[in-house]
Protein backbone atom coordinates (compact mmCIF):
# COMPACT_ATOMS: atom_id res chain seq x y z
CA UNK A 1 0.00 0.00 0.00
CA UNK A 2 1.17 3.49 -0.89
CA UNK A 3 2.43 5.49 2.16
CA UNK A 4 0.54 9.01 3.19
CA UNK A 5 2.31 11.62 5.71
CA UNK A 6 0.09 13.04 7.51
CA UNK A 7 1.28 15.62 9.40
CA UNK A 8 -0.31 16.09 12.83
CA UNK A 9 -2.03 19.42 14.03
CA UNK A 10 -1.90 19.91 17.29
CA UNK A 11 -0.97 22.16 20.55
CA UNK A 12 1.83 21.21 22.79
CA UNK A 13 0.89 17.76 22.08
CA UNK A 14 -3.23 18.40 22.27
CA UNK A 15 -3.86 16.36 19.15
CA UNK A 16 -6.74 18.35 16.98
CA UNK A 17 -9.83 16.67 15.60
CA UNK A 18 -8.66 16.97 11.85
CA UNK A 19 -5.62 15.15 12.12
CA UNK A 20 -7.94 12.43 13.46
CA UNK A 21 -10.13 13.64 10.21
CA UNK A 22 -7.10 12.84 7.88
CA UNK A 23 -5.66 9.77 9.23
CA UNK A 24 -9.01 8.49 8.57
CA UNK A 25 -8.76 9.82 4.86
CA UNK A 26 -5.47 8.58 4.32
CA UNK A 27 -6.72 4.76 5.52
CA UNK A 28 -9.15 4.72 2.65
CA UNK A 29 -6.08 5.47 0.16
CA UNK A 30 -3.22 4.13 1.53
CA UNK A 31 -1.12 3.79 5.03
CA UNK A 32 -1.42 6.54 6.77
CA UNK A 33 2.04 7.40 8.37
CA UNK A 34 1.90 10.37 10.83
CA UNK A 35 4.82 12.45 11.28
CA UNK A 36 5.02 14.66 14.46
CA UNK A 37 7.35 17.84 14.61
CA UNK A 38 7.50 20.12 17.73
CA UNK A 39 6.54 19.69 21.47
CA UNK A 40 4.47 17.16 23.31
CA UNK A 41 4.80 13.62 21.51
CA UNK A 42 4.26 11.43 25.04
CA UNK A 43 0.65 13.35 24.78
CA UNK A 44 -0.14 12.25 20.82
CA UNK A 45 1.06 9.11 20.84
CA UNK A 46 -1.98 7.64 21.72
CA UNK A 47 -4.48 9.14 19.65
CA UNK A 48 -2.13 8.64 16.45
CA UNK A 49 -2.07 4.74 17.15
CA UNK A 50 -6.15 5.09 18.04
CA UNK A 51 -6.63 6.37 14.41
CA UNK A 52 -4.78 4.25 12.45
CA UNK A 53 -1.19 5.33 11.85
CA UNK A 54 1.15 2.52 10.72
CA UNK A 55 4.19 4.18 11.09
CA UNK A 56 4.68 7.64 13.06
CA UNK A 57 7.82 9.79 12.66
CA UNK A 58 8.96 11.99 15.36
CA UNK A 59 10.94 14.87 14.88
CA UNK A 60 10.70 16.74 18.25
CA UNK A 61 12.27 19.36 19.97
CA UNK A 62 12.20 23.39 20.71
CA UNK A 63 13.84 24.47 18.01
CA UNK A 64 10.96 22.96 15.21
CA UNK A 65 8.48 24.51 17.69
CA UNK A 66 10.00 28.09 18.50
CA UNK A 67 10.21 29.51 14.59
CA UNK A 68 7.28 29.66 12.04
CA UNK A 69 6.57 27.11 10.01
CA UNK A 70 9.95 26.49 8.09
CA UNK A 71 11.31 23.67 10.29
CA UNK A 72 8.21 21.76 9.86
CA UNK A 73 8.54 22.13 6.31
CA UNK A 74 12.56 21.02 6.17
CA UNK A 75 11.28 17.82 8.26
CA UNK A 76 8.54 17.07 5.88
CA UNK A 77 11.24 17.42 2.99
CA UNK A 78 13.39 15.44 4.02
CA UNK A 79 11.02 12.73 4.52
CA UNK A 80 9.24 13.21 0.96
CA UNK A 81 12.97 12.01 -0.01
CA UNK A 82 14.06 9.47 2.04
CA UNK A 83 10.36 7.81 1.99
CA UNK A 84 8.95 8.77 -1.27
CA UNK A 85 5.52 8.88 -0.42
CA UNK A 86 2.38 8.93 -2.31
CA UNK A 87 1.22 11.83 -0.82
CA UNK A 88 1.48 14.19 2.16
CA UNK A 89 -1.47 15.12 4.09
CA UNK A 90 -1.64 18.74 6.27
CA UNK A 91 -4.42 20.33 7.93
CA UNK A 92 -5.81 23.26 5.90
CA UNK A 93 -5.34 25.69 8.46
CA UNK A 94 -3.20 29.29 8.39
CA UNK A 95 -0.04 27.07 9.18
CA UNK A 96 -0.93 23.84 7.82
CA UNK A 97 -1.36 25.73 4.54
CA UNK A 98 1.59 27.89 4.92
CA UNK A 99 3.66 24.82 5.55
CA UNK A 100 2.73 23.14 3.07
CA UNK A 101 3.33 26.13 0.75
CA UNK A 102 6.94 25.86 1.27
CA UNK A 103 7.09 22.05 0.78
CA UNK A 104 6.06 22.91 -2.49
CA UNK A 105 8.93 24.82 -2.79
CA UNK A 106 11.15 22.30 -1.78
CA UNK A 107 10.05 19.68 -3.51
CA UNK A 108 8.56 21.57 -7.04
CA UNK A 109 4.87 19.64 -6.08
CA UNK A 110 1.50 20.60 -6.62
CA UNK A 111 0.35 21.93 -3.80
CA UNK A 112 -4.13 21.67 -2.83
CA UNK A 113 -5.65 23.62 -0.29
CA UNK A 114 -9.02 23.04 1.50
CA UNK A 115 -10.07 19.80 0.08
CA UNK A 116 -13.05 18.39 1.29
CA UNK A 117 -12.46 15.22 0.16
CA UNK A 118 -9.70 13.17 -1.57
CA UNK A 119 -10.18 10.01 -4.15
CA UNK A 120 -7.82 7.94 -5.84
CA UNK A 121 -5.20 9.31 -7.34
CA UNK A 122 -5.12 12.03 -5.06
CA UNK A 123 -8.14 14.24 -6.89
CA UNK A 124 -9.36 16.71 -4.18
CA UNK A 125 -12.59 18.05 -4.47
CA UNK A 126 -13.00 21.61 -3.51
CA UNK A 127 -15.57 24.24 -2.93
CA UNK A 128 -14.14 27.48 -4.76
CA UNK A 129 -15.84 31.38 -4.41
CA UNK A 130 -17.47 30.72 -1.08
CA UNK A 131 -18.60 27.43 -2.04
CA UNK A 132 -20.93 28.44 -5.13
CA UNK A 133 -18.11 26.27 -7.67
CA UNK A 134 -17.20 22.62 -7.26
CA UNK A 135 -13.82 21.74 -8.46
CA UNK A 136 -11.86 18.51 -8.75
CA UNK A 137 -7.88 19.13 -8.82
CA UNK A 138 -4.61 17.16 -9.05
CA UNK A 139 -1.09 18.01 -8.19
CA UNK A 140 1.95 16.92 -9.65
CA UNK A 141 4.78 15.53 -8.31
CA UNK A 142 4.15 14.60 -4.50
CA UNK A 143 0.98 15.79 -4.07
CA UNK A 144 0.53 17.99 -1.16
CA UNK A 145 -3.33 18.16 0.07
CA UNK A 146 -4.55 20.27 2.77
CA UNK A 147 -8.20 19.03 3.92
CA UNK A 148 -10.42 21.34 5.54
CA UNK A 149 -11.45 20.34 9.01
CA UNK A 150 -14.82 19.13 9.09
CA UNK A 151 -15.12 17.30 6.00
CA UNK A 152 -14.52 13.69 7.27
CA UNK A 153 -16.12 11.62 10.17
CA UNK A 154 -12.94 10.75 11.94
CA UNK A 155 -13.32 6.68 12.77
CA UNK A 156 -11.12 5.06 14.97
CA UNK A 157 -8.83 1.91 13.70
CA UNK A 158 -6.47 1.19 16.68
CA UNK A 159 -3.01 -0.02 15.43
CA UNK A 160 0.42 -0.41 16.66
CA UNK A 161 2.51 2.11 15.24
CA UNK A 162 6.42 1.47 14.42
CA UNK A 163 8.08 4.80 15.65
CA UNK A 164 10.94 6.70 14.16
CA UNK A 165 13.06 9.51 15.41
CA UNK A 166 13.65 11.89 12.85
CA UNK A 167 16.80 14.04 13.00
CA UNK A 168 17.35 17.34 10.54
CA UNK A 169 19.63 19.52 10.36
CA UNK A 170 17.76 22.63 10.38
CA UNK A 171 19.09 25.51 7.67
CA UNK A 172 19.62 28.99 8.95
CA UNK A 173 17.14 30.30 6.66
CA UNK A 174 14.62 28.04 8.29
CA UNK A 175 15.48 29.68 11.75
CA UNK A 176 15.18 33.05 10.23
CA UNK A 177 12.09 33.98 12.16
CA UNK A 178 12.02 33.47 16.04
CA UNK A 179 8.94 33.12 17.85
CA UNK A 180 9.91 35.06 20.99
CA UNK A 181 6.78 34.99 22.58
CA UNK A 182 3.13 33.50 22.50
CA UNK A 183 0.05 35.39 24.04
CA UNK A 184 -3.15 34.07 24.80
CA UNK A 185 -6.45 36.49 24.86
CA UNK A 186 -9.34 35.09 25.13
CA UNK A 187 -10.40 32.97 28.00
CA UNK A 188 -10.64 28.94 26.68
CA UNK A 189 -13.62 27.03 26.54
CA UNK A 190 -14.91 27.71 23.30
CA UNK A 191 -14.25 25.41 20.24
CA UNK A 192 -11.81 26.88 17.58
CA UNK A 193 -14.15 28.66 14.96
CA UNK A 194 -12.87 26.23 12.02
CA UNK A 195 -13.05 23.02 13.66
CA UNK A 196 -16.53 23.54 15.77
CA UNK A 197 -19.24 21.03 14.73
CA UNK A 198 -21.71 24.27 15.64
CA UNK A 199 -20.92 27.90 15.19
CA UNK A 200 -23.71 30.51 16.24
CA UNK A 201 -22.74 34.11 14.12
CA UNK A 202 -24.04 37.62 14.97
CA UNK A 203 -24.42 40.14 12.62
CA UNK A 204 -25.73 44.20 12.52
CA UNK A 205 -29.26 43.01 13.73
CA UNK A 206 -27.54 42.97 16.95
CA UNK A 207 -26.80 46.95 17.24
CA UNK A 208 -24.16 46.84 19.95
CA UNK A 209 -20.83 45.30 21.03
CA UNK A 210 -22.86 44.78 24.44
CA UNK A 211 -25.58 42.27 22.55
CA UNK A 212 -22.69 39.66 21.92
CA UNK A 213 -23.75 38.15 25.32
CA UNK A 214 -26.87 36.83 23.56
CA UNK A 215 -24.71 35.34 21.04
CA UNK A 216 -22.39 33.72 23.42
CA UNK A 217 -25.00 32.41 26.14
CA UNK A 218 -26.80 30.62 23.16
CA UNK A 219 -23.64 29.01 22.09
CA UNK A 220 -22.28 28.09 25.03
CA UNK A 221 -25.50 26.32 25.84
CA UNK A 222 -24.66 24.21 22.75
CA UNK A 223 -21.12 24.11 23.28
CA UNK A 224 -20.92 26.01 19.97
CA UNK A 225 -18.03 28.74 18.68
CA UNK A 226 -19.09 32.45 17.84
CA UNK A 227 -18.86 33.86 14.82
CA UNK A 228 -19.89 37.37 13.39
CA UNK A 229 -20.18 38.92 10.47
CA UNK A 230 -18.38 41.45 8.75
CA UNK A 231 -20.82 44.44 9.57
CA UNK A 232 -19.90 43.37 13.49
CA UNK A 233 -16.95 43.36 13.16
CA UNK A 234 -15.73 46.67 11.31
CA UNK A 235 -18.11 47.63 14.10
CA UNK A 236 -15.85 46.79 16.36
CA UNK A 237 -18.64 44.78 18.50
CA UNK A 238 -16.69 41.72 18.47
CA UNK A 239 -12.81 40.38 17.12
CA UNK A 240 -11.76 40.73 14.16
CA UNK A 241 -10.81 37.04 14.20
CA UNK A 242 -13.68 35.50 14.61
CA UNK A 243 -15.47 37.48 11.12
CA UNK A 244 -16.94 34.62 8.73
CA UNK A 245 -17.47 35.55 5.68
CA UNK A 246 -15.29 36.24 2.43
CA UNK A 247 -12.65 38.02 3.63
CA UNK A 248 -12.54 36.39 7.05
CA UNK A 249 -12.74 32.09 7.83
CA UNK A 250 -14.44 29.91 5.87
CA UNK A 251 -16.49 27.46 7.98
CA UNK A 252 -18.24 24.53 6.88
CA UNK A 253 -19.70 22.85 10.56
CA UNK A 254 -22.49 20.69 11.09
CA UNK A 255 -25.16 23.21 12.37
CA UNK A 256 -24.26 27.22 11.17
CA UNK A 257 -26.97 29.78 13.08
CA UNK A 258 -26.88 33.29 11.62
CA UNK A 259 -28.60 35.94 14.32
CA UNK A 260 -29.12 39.17 12.66
CA UNK A 261 -27.20 38.55 9.39
CA UNK A 262 -28.98 39.15 6.22
CA UNK A 263 -26.80 36.86 4.22
CA UNK A 264 -25.25 39.30 1.97
CA UNK A 265 -22.62 37.08 -0.76
CA UNK A 266 -19.85 38.51 1.70
CA UNK A 267 -21.03 36.33 4.41
CA UNK A 268 -22.66 33.17 2.32
CA UNK A 269 -18.94 32.72 1.25
CA UNK A 270 -17.53 32.01 3.83
CA UNK A 271 -20.48 29.60 5.40
CA UNK A 272 -22.93 28.21 2.65
CA UNK A 273 -21.51 24.60 2.54
CA UNK A 274 -22.47 24.19 6.14
CA UNK A 275 -24.24 21.21 6.85
CA UNK A 276 -27.32 22.70 8.04
CA UNK A 277 -27.86 26.30 8.33
CA UNK A 278 -30.83 28.18 10.34
CA UNK A 279 -31.24 31.88 10.37
CA UNK A 280 -33.35 34.38 12.38
CA UNK A 281 -33.79 37.84 11.31
CA UNK A 282 -36.55 40.61 11.29
CA UNK A 283 -36.28 41.26 7.48
CA UNK A 284 -38.57 38.40 5.91
CA UNK A 285 -36.49 39.41 2.60
CA UNK A 286 -33.15 38.64 4.21
CA UNK A 287 -30.91 36.59 1.91
CA UNK A 288 -30.07 34.52 4.76
CA UNK A 289 -33.34 32.70 4.31
CA UNK A 290 -32.95 31.38 0.84
CA UNK A 291 -30.29 28.95 2.06
CA UNK A 292 -31.98 28.13 5.74
CA UNK A 293 -32.72 24.73 6.33
CA UNK A 294 -35.08 27.06 9.30
CA UNK A 295 -35.77 30.34 9.71
CA UNK A 296 -37.41 32.24 11.99
CA UNK A 297 -38.85 35.71 10.83
CA UNK A 298 -38.63 37.85 14.03
CA UNK A 299 -37.21 40.12 16.86
CA UNK A 300 -33.87 38.37 17.71
CA UNK A 301 -34.14 40.13 20.90
CA UNK A 302 -37.46 37.82 21.64
CA UNK A 303 -36.62 34.84 19.96
CA UNK A 304 -32.78 34.32 21.03
CA UNK A 305 -33.09 34.42 24.90
CA UNK A 306 -36.39 32.24 24.47
CA UNK A 307 -33.81 29.79 22.46
CA UNK A 308 -31.63 29.07 24.68
CA UNK A 309 -33.94 28.53 27.22
CA UNK A 310 -35.72 26.09 25.58
CA UNK A 311 -32.29 24.83 24.75
CA UNK A 312 -31.11 24.42 28.35
CA UNK A 313 -34.97 22.99 29.70
CA UNK A 314 -34.53 20.65 26.78
CA UNK A 315 -31.36 19.48 28.06
CA UNK A 316 -32.05 19.15 31.61
CA UNK B 1 13.70 51.13 4.90
CA UNK B 2 12.67 50.06 1.32
CA UNK B 3 9.61 48.22 1.00
CA UNK B 4 8.17 46.16 -1.94
CA UNK B 5 4.44 45.50 -2.03
CA UNK B 6 3.12 42.91 -3.42
CA UNK B 7 -0.30 43.91 -4.85
CA UNK B 8 -2.90 41.70 -6.89
CA UNK B 9 -5.96 42.64 -8.94
CA UNK B 10 -8.45 40.13 -8.30
CA UNK B 11 -12.43 39.86 -9.15
CA UNK B 12 -15.03 42.63 -7.54
CA UNK B 13 -15.20 41.06 -3.87
CA UNK B 14 -19.17 41.41 -4.45
CA UNK B 15 -19.01 39.95 -7.85
CA UNK B 16 -19.60 36.45 -8.94
CA UNK B 17 -16.48 34.87 -9.39
CA UNK B 18 -17.15 32.55 -12.15
CA UNK B 19 -14.13 29.76 -14.18
CA UNK B 20 -13.69 29.93 -17.83
CA UNK B 21 -14.87 27.19 -19.19
CA UNK B 22 -11.90 26.25 -21.88
CA UNK B 23 -9.18 26.70 -19.58
CA UNK B 24 -10.32 26.32 -16.26
CA UNK B 25 -8.99 29.27 -15.12
CA UNK B 26 -10.41 32.38 -13.29
CA UNK B 27 -12.66 33.89 -15.76
CA UNK B 28 -11.08 37.82 -15.60
CA UNK B 29 -12.10 39.33 -18.44
CA UNK B 30 -16.06 38.95 -17.50
CA UNK B 31 -15.76 40.99 -14.09
CA UNK B 32 -14.48 44.44 -12.87
CA UNK B 33 -11.20 44.13 -11.42
CA UNK B 34 -10.34 45.49 -8.15
CA UNK B 35 -7.66 45.77 -5.52
CA UNK B 36 -7.62 42.51 -3.63
CA UNK B 37 -9.00 44.03 -0.38
CA UNK B 38 -6.14 42.56 1.91
CA UNK B 39 -3.65 44.50 0.08
CA UNK B 40 -5.16 47.57 0.96
CA UNK B 41 -4.02 47.13 4.47
CA UNK B 42 -0.39 45.84 2.73
CA UNK B 43 -0.18 49.22 1.21
CA UNK B 44 -1.35 51.17 4.08
CA UNK B 45 1.35 49.03 6.13
CA UNK B 46 4.24 49.98 3.64
CA UNK B 47 3.48 53.75 3.17
CA UNK B 48 3.18 54.08 7.44
CA UNK B 49 6.63 52.38 7.99
CA UNK B 50 8.10 54.93 5.27
CA UNK B 51 6.47 57.71 6.63
CA UNK B 52 8.25 56.91 10.07
CA UNK B 53 12.06 55.35 9.03
CA UNK B 54 12.11 57.05 5.75
CA UNK B 55 13.34 55.16 2.02
CA UNK B 56 10.83 54.28 -0.50
CA UNK B 57 7.69 51.80 -1.53
CA UNK B 58 7.34 49.98 -4.66
CA UNK B 59 4.46 47.90 -5.77
CA UNK B 60 5.11 44.93 -7.60
CA UNK B 61 2.29 43.18 -9.59
CA UNK B 62 1.72 40.15 -11.99
CA UNK B 63 -0.96 40.29 -13.86
CA UNK B 64 -3.05 41.37 -17.24
CA UNK B 65 -2.40 44.56 -18.63
CA UNK B 66 -5.68 45.65 -17.01
CA UNK B 67 -3.90 45.43 -13.53
CA UNK B 68 -2.41 49.11 -13.88
CA UNK B 69 -5.41 50.60 -12.63
CA UNK B 70 -4.81 48.11 -9.24
CA UNK B 71 -1.04 49.55 -9.67
CA UNK B 72 -2.75 53.02 -10.12
CA UNK B 73 -4.35 53.16 -7.21
CA UNK B 74 -1.63 51.84 -5.27
CA UNK B 75 0.50 54.96 -6.80
CA UNK B 76 -2.29 57.13 -5.71
CA UNK B 77 -2.05 56.06 -2.68
CA UNK B 78 1.06 57.13 -2.07
CA UNK B 79 3.78 55.06 -3.68
CA UNK B 80 6.74 55.50 -5.13
CA UNK B 81 7.10 53.05 -7.99
CA UNK B 82 5.74 50.14 -9.35
CA UNK B 83 7.09 46.87 -11.42
CA UNK B 84 4.53 45.11 -13.44
CA UNK B 85 5.51 41.35 -14.67
CA UNK B 86 2.84 41.31 -17.99
CA UNK B 87 3.03 38.84 -20.14
CA UNK B 88 0.71 36.46 -22.24
CA UNK B 89 3.04 33.77 -20.95
CA UNK B 90 2.07 34.04 -17.84
CA UNK B 91 -1.67 33.19 -18.17
CA UNK B 92 -2.93 30.09 -16.01
CA UNK B 93 0.41 30.22 -13.39
CA UNK B 94 -0.47 28.39 -10.44
CA UNK B 95 0.55 29.55 -6.73
CA UNK B 96 4.10 27.88 -7.23
CA UNK B 97 4.66 29.51 -10.68
CA UNK B 98 3.53 32.47 -9.43
CA UNK B 99 6.20 32.63 -6.14
CA UNK B 100 9.00 31.95 -8.94
CA UNK B 101 8.02 34.81 -11.13
CA UNK B 102 7.49 37.10 -8.29
CA UNK B 103 11.02 36.03 -6.69
CA UNK B 104 12.74 36.55 -10.32
CA UNK B 105 11.14 39.88 -10.24
CA UNK B 106 12.44 41.23 -6.81
CA UNK B 107 15.64 40.33 -8.22
CA UNK B 108 14.91 43.23 -10.33
CA UNK B 109 14.39 45.88 -7.74
CA UNK B 110 17.53 47.47 -5.96
CA UNK B 111 18.01 47.18 -1.99
CA UNK B 112 14.81 46.10 -0.69
CA UNK B 113 14.68 45.31 2.79
CA UNK B 114 11.07 44.22 2.98
CA UNK B 115 8.28 42.81 1.06
CA UNK B 116 4.88 43.25 2.47
CA UNK B 117 1.72 41.50 0.91
CA UNK B 118 -1.77 41.10 1.90
CA UNK B 119 -2.07 37.57 3.82
CA UNK B 120 -4.78 36.04 1.23
CA UNK B 121 -6.16 37.19 -2.10
CA UNK B 122 -10.39 36.76 -1.99
CA UNK B 123 -10.59 35.00 -6.02
CA UNK B 124 -7.89 31.84 -4.61
CA UNK B 125 -8.14 32.38 -0.83
CA UNK B 126 -5.25 29.47 -0.84
CA UNK B 127 -2.82 31.92 1.82
CA UNK B 128 0.40 30.34 0.17
CA UNK B 129 2.04 32.57 -1.82
CA UNK B 130 3.84 34.86 0.86
CA UNK B 131 5.21 31.82 2.86
CA UNK B 132 6.55 30.22 -1.20
CA UNK B 133 7.80 33.76 -1.83
CA UNK B 134 10.12 33.53 1.76
CA UNK B 135 11.44 30.15 0.99
CA UNK B 136 11.88 30.97 -2.65
CA UNK B 137 13.83 34.05 -1.42
CA UNK B 138 15.53 32.20 1.43
CA UNK B 139 14.45 35.15 3.97
CA UNK B 140 12.63 35.13 7.25
CA UNK B 141 8.86 34.76 6.74
CA UNK B 142 6.60 37.23 9.05
CA UNK B 143 3.35 36.40 7.93
CA UNK B 144 -0.28 36.56 8.92
CA UNK B 145 1.00 40.22 10.97
CA UNK B 146 -1.99 42.00 12.83
CA UNK B 147 1.08 44.52 13.80
CA UNK B 148 4.75 45.21 12.44
CA UNK B 149 7.53 47.49 14.18
CA UNK B 150 11.15 48.20 12.99
CA UNK B 151 13.82 48.77 14.78
CA UNK B 152 17.54 49.18 12.98
CA UNK B 153 17.07 45.48 11.02
CA UNK B 154 15.11 43.73 13.57
CA UNK B 155 11.57 42.99 12.73
CA UNK B 156 8.63 42.27 14.88
CA UNK B 157 5.37 41.34 14.39
CA UNK B 158 2.36 39.94 15.81
CA UNK B 159 1.27 36.62 14.11
CA UNK B 160 -2.00 36.38 14.63
CA UNK B 161 -3.00 32.86 16.23
CA UNK B 162 -6.10 31.42 17.12
CA UNK B 163 -7.45 32.50 20.58
CA UNK B 164 -3.72 35.07 20.57
CA UNK B 165 -0.90 35.59 19.12
CA UNK B 166 2.71 35.33 18.81
CA UNK B 167 5.33 37.60 19.08
CA UNK B 168 7.79 36.63 15.94
CA UNK B 169 11.33 38.86 15.30
CA UNK B 170 13.27 38.45 12.19
CA UNK B 171 16.66 40.47 10.79
CA UNK B 172 16.31 41.79 7.11
CA UNK B 173 15.18 41.08 4.80
CA UNK B 174 12.58 39.03 5.20
CA UNK B 175 8.79 38.75 3.83
CA UNK B 176 5.82 40.02 5.79
CA UNK B 177 2.17 39.22 5.41
CA UNK B 178 0.01 40.93 7.05
CA UNK B 179 -3.89 40.60 7.96
CA UNK B 180 -7.23 42.70 7.71
CA UNK B 181 -7.35 45.14 10.66
CA UNK B 182 -3.79 45.81 10.90
CA UNK B 183 -4.29 49.51 10.11
CA UNK B 184 -7.28 51.34 7.85
CA UNK B 185 -6.19 51.85 4.77
CA UNK B 186 -6.20 55.79 3.37
CA UNK B 187 -8.15 57.18 0.61
CA UNK B 188 -6.28 58.51 -2.39
CA UNK B 189 -6.62 62.28 -2.42
CA UNK B 190 -7.19 63.98 -5.20
CA UNK B 191 -3.67 65.32 -5.06
CA UNK B 192 -2.43 62.05 -4.88
CA UNK B 193 -3.99 60.58 -7.54
CA UNK B 194 -3.00 63.19 -10.08
CA UNK B 195 0.58 62.60 -8.83
CA UNK B 196 0.49 58.74 -9.89
CA UNK B 197 -0.30 59.91 -13.35
CA UNK B 198 3.75 60.41 -13.50
CA UNK B 199 5.37 58.38 -11.10
CA UNK B 200 7.80 55.37 -12.50
CA UNK B 201 6.20 52.39 -13.70
CA UNK B 202 8.18 49.60 -15.45
CA UNK B 203 6.63 46.59 -17.11
CA UNK B 204 8.50 43.46 -17.27
CA UNK B 205 7.63 40.49 -19.37
CA UNK B 206 8.87 37.01 -18.68
CA UNK B 207 12.31 36.90 -20.14
CA UNK B 208 13.15 40.61 -18.76
CA UNK B 209 12.56 39.26 -15.21
CA UNK B 210 14.57 36.31 -16.17
CA UNK B 211 11.13 33.69 -15.02
CA UNK B 212 12.35 30.03 -16.29
CA UNK B 213 9.17 30.11 -18.47
CA UNK B 214 8.86 26.23 -18.17
CA UNK B 215 7.62 27.29 -14.59
CA UNK B 216 4.40 29.19 -15.30
CA UNK B 217 1.55 29.39 -17.44
CA UNK B 218 -0.59 26.73 -17.69
CA UNK B 219 1.75 24.37 -19.05
CA UNK B 220 4.02 25.13 -16.25
CA UNK B 221 1.52 24.80 -13.55
CA UNK B 222 2.02 21.81 -10.89
CA UNK B 223 -1.30 21.61 -10.37
CA UNK B 224 -4.65 22.02 -12.33
CA UNK B 225 -8.32 21.92 -12.10
CA UNK B 226 -9.60 18.77 -13.81
CA UNK B 227 -12.85 19.63 -13.65
CA UNK B 228 -15.82 21.66 -12.09
CA UNK B 229 -19.35 22.15 -11.63
CA UNK B 230 -21.69 24.85 -10.21
CA UNK B 231 -22.97 23.80 -6.41
CA UNK B 232 -26.90 22.74 -6.91
CA UNK B 233 -28.91 25.41 -5.08
CA UNK B 234 -29.70 24.30 -1.59
CA UNK B 235 -33.27 22.97 -1.06
CA UNK B 236 -35.38 25.31 0.50
CA UNK B 237 -36.22 25.19 4.13
CA UNK B 238 -39.10 26.09 6.63
CA UNK B 239 -39.68 29.94 6.99
CA UNK B 240 -41.91 30.93 10.00
CA UNK B 241 -43.34 33.97 11.70
CA UNK B 242 -42.41 34.82 15.47
CA UNK B 243 -45.64 34.78 17.36
CA UNK B 244 -44.18 34.53 20.54
CA UNK B 245 -43.12 31.40 20.14
CA UNK B 246 -40.18 30.96 17.15
CA UNK B 247 -37.05 30.40 20.16
CA UNK B 248 -39.69 27.03 21.26
CA UNK B 249 -40.09 26.48 17.33
CA UNK B 250 -36.47 26.64 16.27
CA UNK B 251 -35.51 24.77 19.75
CA UNK B 252 -38.38 21.95 18.35
CA UNK B 253 -36.48 22.15 15.23
CA UNK B 254 -32.77 21.86 16.67
CA UNK B 255 -33.75 18.73 19.10
CA UNK B 256 -35.66 16.95 15.59
CA UNK B 257 -31.92 17.18 13.89
CA UNK B 258 -30.36 15.85 17.18
CA UNK B 259 -28.21 19.37 17.89
CA UNK B 260 -29.96 19.07 21.24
Amino acid sequence: MAEILVLVEHADGTVKKVTLEMLTKARSLGEPSAVFVGRGYAAAKDKLAEYGAQRVYVAEGDEYADHVVAPTAEVLAQLVSEKSPAAVFLASSAEGKETAARLAVKTQSGVLTDAVDVAEGFVATQNIFGGATIVQSRAQGTPIVCLRPNSTPPEAAPAQPAEEQVSVTLSDAAKGARIVDRVVEEKGGRPDLTEASIVVSGGRGLGGAEHFALIEALADSLGAAVGASRAATDAGWYPHQNQVGQTGKTVSPQLYMAIGISGAIQHRAGMQTSKTIVAVNKDPEAPIFSIADFGVVGDLFNVVPQLTEEIAKRKA
Amino acid sequence: MNIVVCVKQVPDTWAEKKLDPNDKTVDRAGVDGVMNEIDEYAVEEALRLKEANGGEVTILTMGPAKAVETIRKALSMGADKAVHVVDDALHGTDALGTSHALAKALGTIEGWDLVIAGSESTDARMSVVPAMLAEQLGVPQLTMARKVTVEGTTVRVERQQEGGYDVVEATTPAVVSVVEKINEPRYPSFKGIMAAKSKPLTTLTVADAGIDASQVGLAGAKSEVVDFAARPPRESGTIVKDEGDGGAKLAEFLQSQKFI
